[in-house]
């Protein structure tokens, strides 16, 4: 109960943030996806019923403010929080290198998802192009992103997962 | 045992497969769902109304604040050379202005001629505030702190800076989403105000970031539309009131088939530092079927 209030708190606080205040920090138009950093680190920190349905509200969010299909970004945002569930087993809160691979790759293929369906298929080819100049300054800008927002979501769960054990202890 | 029993204290829980499983069943739905009709916009756009835009105004409002602050100072030396130039402008102005006092004068009396009533100059307009941006790259849209509750409908035309800035797509009660015309799969039907030639505007992401907007199908038969003429929205578009500024034409290429044109418009409006807009508050009128 008390974890997914926080994921809640940590979707809401990062969509408004993205939609306001990180509009005006943009470099040349480019603006870092915090969407993919929330879903992502609940993804590798929880496991991947948790992934989904972060990834899930997440996408709905962008889907009804900015989408025009109810249920697009959902979807990928979802099969990102899923993926990156599958390595959960391999997640050490120490360890800083595996989080940071998972999110550049998540937001990689966010990217790429995002570039096939709506603008390859209606005859934009020029790939080239939208990946020198969105796809990778997003991903770098996201990461630059990550290490400012990752902490405190780690610092988060990491103190809910040690209260609970405290809390279990006691009771023995 | 069986493993079907329960046992105390262990929760119910589904394999992540069928939860992925039925949710993406899910997300395909509404996608099939929302791609024509627009049954969930007014349950959704009503919750989000609440829990996210107030919040997207007071941020926003503090952010416009601070920013306000900042340009100030850093436009002072530039308003002052601004004021030398408008000032020589000013003089060149009244000359001309006296020369259109009289052009109106003729044109009145030939409206009246015509019958024909005011048609652009009298549209009911209200001003808005942006409160956020598109959250991601690919695409330029915003949300306005207006809605329905203010009397905005869906395809309200916006704009700024006496430009077209583009239309209203979805409302909620309290905040309204607009697609600029810069957007990548906007098109809006224009027309060369000298020539009265038809064209369709278009955006582009890849001239997006060059603060340009491209163009393409002008017929231009006698060869004389040339760089700087005005672009305006054309009488025949579905979506967009006649006669309001596009832009101006930045470009012109011969097409490969030889009979028509395209190049690139410079818009009028400044889509980067766009932070109130007006609603033009009246619909394009269109033939019932």
């Amino acid at each position: 109960m008390k974890k997914g209030l926080i994921a809640a708190f940590f979707i809401w606080i990062c969509f408004l943030l993205q939609s306001t205040v990180f509009q005006s920090l943009s470099f040349n138009g480019i603006v870092p996806d915090l969407m993919i950093i929330v879903t992502a680190s609940y993804g590798f920190m929880e496991g991947e019923d948790r992934g989904i349905i972060v990834g899930l509200f997440c996408g709905l969010l962008c889907d009804i403010f900015f989408g025009e299909v109810i249920g697009f970004y959902a979807l990928i945002l979802m099969y990102i929080g899923y993926l990156n569930g599958k390595f959960s087993g391999g997640f050490y809160p120490d360890d800083i290198k595996l989080p940071m691979i998972l999110i550049i790759l998540s937001d990689f293929t966010y990217c790429v998802t995002c570039y096939v369906f709506q603008f390859m298929l209606r005859g934009k080819l020029n790939f080239p192009y939208y990946f020198s100049q969105i796809i990778i300054p997003e991903v770098i800008y996201t990461t630059v992103a990550t290490i400012g927002l990752y902490p405190l979501i780690l610092l988060a769960d990491v103190g809910i997962k040690k209260k609970e054990k405290r809390g279990g202890r006691n009771f023995v | 045992m069986s493993p079907v029993v329960k046992r105390k204290g262990e929760k119910f829980t589904i394999p992540s497969k069928y939860l992925l499983f039925v949710l993406t069943l899910m997300c395909t739905v509404t996608m099939l769902m929302t791609f024509s009709t627009d049954i969930f916009n007014k349950p959704l756009n009503t919750v989000v109304g609440y829990l996210i835009v107030p919040f997207q105004k007071g941020i926003s409002s503090v952010g416009g604040w601070f920013s306000t602050r900042a340009e100030e100072l850093k436009e002072i030396r530039a308003l002052k050379e601004e004021n030398e130039e408008l000032k020589k402008q000013v003089a060149d102005l009244l000359a001309e202005n006296i020369e259109l006092q009289q052009g109106k004068y003729e044109l009145n009396q030939l409206q009246a001629l015509y019958e024909m009533d005011e048609q652009y100059s009298g549209y009911e307009k209200t001003g808005a505030r942006i409160i956020a941006r598109d959250a991601g790259n690919w695409y330029h849209s915003f949300t306005i702190d207006k809605g329905s509750n203010d009397g905005i409908e869906v395809d309200m035309n916006v704009m700024a800076d006496g430009g077209l800035v583009g239309r209203v797509y979805s409302v909620g009660p309290n905040w309204a989403k607009v697609v600029s015309i810069i957007n990548d799969n906007t098109n809006v039907s224009g027309k060369i105000l000298a020539t009265g030639d038809n064209l369709i505007v278009s955006g582009d992401l890849e001239l997006m970031q060059k603060n340009l907007i491209s163009f393409s199908q002008l017929l231009d038969s006698d060869g004389v539309v040339t760089n700087g003429d005005k672009i305006v929205t054309s009488d025949i578009s579905d979506k967009y009131l006649p006669g309001i500024l596009i832009g101006y034409i930045n470009e012109i290429n011969i097409d490969s088939n030889k009979l028509t044109k395209s190049g690139t418009v410079t818009p009028a409006v400044d889509f980067e530092h766009l932070s109130e807009v007006l609603v033009i508050m009246q619909l394009k009128q269109t033939v019932e079927e």
